[in-house]
């Protein structure tokens, strides 16, 4: 197989004495949707967190693209291509959603900025119905689709998404995963952060189990929805 | 409403009232020369007929009993609101720097002394407002940057006697960089730790200069500061160009509106900029701006020394204009000043901070009637106006829009 755009190699992090990740490799390959998987506090958001240099590594590599990307300050990683959707959303509650979808490509200032969020209004209608309203407004299925839709202005070759079905009704965690899957025809490559692995897993091509700060298992997505001890575990069968 | 209700709703006000009258009377006795408690019952009566006649109209209010002048008073105030957010911004600018302008003309001294001190405010209110309005980062120290411009230009003044005109720049200079110094240091601090980190600073400014006998000459302060100088036409023997020191209290009023104009452009061509909307993102949420690609540390950096220039730029011409400079000046109680004066105008919005400094500089010389109870007055005033208006007197638009839902 070729060379993966994304790479953890054996990366330990955490917070204070508390030990998150206990060295954990993965790998992302261009084009892919792979879902981690796991309870809480297993360090599913804290991989995100450690790829994006908010949490330090204290030990290990992560390459992208072939670079090691372990020292480079977060706010450069979204014009590499690098861009995470936070956990809880996290939109800017007091600006517009214009202005949200703007800070999205804070860091571009080419003359395409217009026509990707064209693209972003075309992807969410609801969003261009209240481009003038504040973020905070919003319902939460709505939010989220803001907080996609910020991420997809800086145009990532990988998007990093932290549970985006958090605390969202069904229909809309259907509607929101179509979303991610047409995304990524379009050919991100898609880290997805899931508690709801049964969705998750459907969708993606490959997955990883976390159990406390430690991959215990790694397959093809549907091999793992098919496993008796992740069933019973995490799809509740 | 039903009996029980009725009952409740009673019964706490009751014991709220007798509450208030019994703790007001001992209160009401306490003097300079000791208790005086027996003839208080004279003040006291009347406070507690006030009281309760109040309460009788907030009851009746609440009631429904003025609905016949509530009804029509409010429609008033909707047209004029709609009537008057159909002139531009630009327009009520316009506006009020044409009538301060004219107000030398019209007033007297002591009108004159409080415009200006009016407007030394208006400038640091509007530096530290890109700091706490904007990028939301709580500063405590903010008076630190009023007395390094201050002393800058105070020293240069008497030191190597350079004009005031070029040490504006130099001043808001060195308070940027004394905001850079400790900025560069504390910006990865959020939150409260921040402001420790700045009120700390601003202590130790503050005893820098009480104690530098040899540079700053200690709490005696400096003296034999220059007044600001400009080249004038003189029309005695035909015309000529004189040079003028703008000493008379009428004249340097015009500086500090010039530094007033240059000020509120300045913020707010910066707020409606890149660099105010990456601020704007850091407020509402600093990992996410992170995320999104924000230099989130030079960014507070930036917000932090040019909020820090403006002060010095006003510190210049607080030197320039008192012709005396002293550390008492710049003491805590002046940042909380300043603070007070963006809460409570309004955090984010140019024209709130503006009314913040004109409120909190124009209400305590109206209360110089009242004597001893000035300060309980103007606290008095403060407290009820966040309790009953917690954004503020003009609050941005941002606020607004948050604050209804």
């Amino acid at each position: 197989m070729s060379e993966p755009i994304l790479e953890l190699r054996d990366i330990k992090a955490g917070y204070g004495s508390i030990k998150a990740l206990k060295g954990i490799n993965i790998k992302v390959y261009e084009g892919e949707i792979v879902s981690i998987i796991g309870a809480n506090g297993a360090g599913k958001s804290t991989t995100l967190m450690t790829i994006c240099n908010i949490v330090q590594a204290t030990s290990g590599d992560i390459f992208y693209k072939g670079e090691r990307i372990n020292n480079i300050v977060s706010d450069k990683l979204p014009k590499m291509g690098l861009c995470q959707v936070p956990e809880g959303r996290r939109i800017f509650p007091r600006l517009t959603i214009e202005e949200n979808l703007d800070m999205g490509a804070f860091f571009r200032n080419d003359k395409e900025i217009e026509d990707d969020k064209e693209r972003v209004f075309g992807m969410f209608p609801i969003l261009r119905e209240r481009c003038k309203q504040a973020g905070g407004t919003l319902s939460g299925g709505e939010q989220q689709m803001l907080a996609i839709g910020r991420a997809l202005m800086s145009r990532p070759k990988v998007l990093l998404l932290d549970e985006p079905s958090l605390g969202l009704a069904p229909l809309i965690v259907k509607q929101i995963f179509s979303i991610i899957k047409e995304i990524n025809s379009l050919g991100t490559t898609i880290i997805l952060v899931e508690q709801n692995a049964k969705v998750a897993l459907s969708m993606a091509n490959r997955g990883y189990v976390l159990e406390t700060g430690n991959v215990v298992m790694e397959d093809e997505a549907k091999a793992l929805l098919n496993n008796p001890d992740i069933q019973k575990a995490y799809l509740g069968e | 409403m039903t009996i029980p209700e009725f009952k409740k709703h009673w019964t706490s006000l009751g014991i709220g009232m007798v509450w208030l009258f019994i703790l007001l009377w001992p209160l009401l006795g306490i003097k300079p020369e000791g208790l005086e408690v027996a003839s208080t019952f004279n003040v006291w009566w009347r406070i507690a007929l006030g009281c309760s006649f109040l309460l009788f109209l907030y009851q009746l209010n609440k009631a429904g009993a003025f609905k016949f002048i509530s009804r029509p008073a409010g429609a008033v105030a909707g047209s004029m609101k709609s009537a008057t957010s159909m002139v531009p911004m630009a327009v009520w600018f316009v506006i009020g720097i044409a009538c301060t302008a004219l107000i030398p003309q019209f007033a007297g001294r002591y009108a004159q002394d409080v415009a200006i001190n009016c407007m030394i405010y208006v400038c640091l209110g509007l530096g530290l407002n890109i700091v706490v309005g904007l990028a939301g980062m709580l500063d405590l120290g903010y008076i630190a940057f009023y007395g390094i411009g201050a002393y800058t230009y105070a020293l240069l003044s008497v030191q190597f006697q350079l004009s005031f005109w070029i040490c504006l720049p130099i001043s808001a200079g060195m308070a940027g960089l004394g905001a850079w110094l400790i900025g560069y240091c504390s910006m990865r601090m959020r939150g409260d730790y921040l402001a420790i980190v700045t009120l700390g600073f601003a202590e130790i400014c503050r005893m820098v200069l009480n104690n530098w006998m040899s540079l700053t000459n200690g709490p005696n302060g400096v003296t034999g500061i220059k007044a600001p100088g400009l080249y004038w036409f003189d029309f005695t023997n035909g015309m000529t160009l004189e040079h003028i020191w703008l000493k008379k209290l009428s004249l340097i009023y015009y500086v500090i509106l010039i530094l007033v104009v240059f000020t509120i452009i300045a913020v707010y061509r910066l707020q409606h900029s890149r660099i105010g909307r990456a601020w704007e993102a850091i407020r509402e949420d600093e990992t996410a701006a992170e995320v999104m690609g924000v230099p989130t540390f030079y960014m507070k950096l930036l917000a932090y020394c040019s909020g820090a220039c403006f002060g010095g730029m006003a510190g210049a011409f607080y030197a320039a204009r008192m012709r005396f400079v002293s550390p008492e000046s710049f003491t805590f109680l002046e940042s909380a000043m300043v603070l007070s004066m963006v809460v409570l105008g309004g955090m984010g919005s140019i024209p709130g901070v503006i009314l913040g400094a004109l409120a909190l500089i124009a209400l305590p010389e109206i209360f110089r009637e009242f004597e001893l109870y000035r300060m309980l007055v103007f606290g008095g005033v403060m407290t009820l106006m966040m309790l009953f208006r917690p954004q503020g007197m003009l609050p941005s638009k941002r606020t607004m829009r948050s604050g209804k839902d």
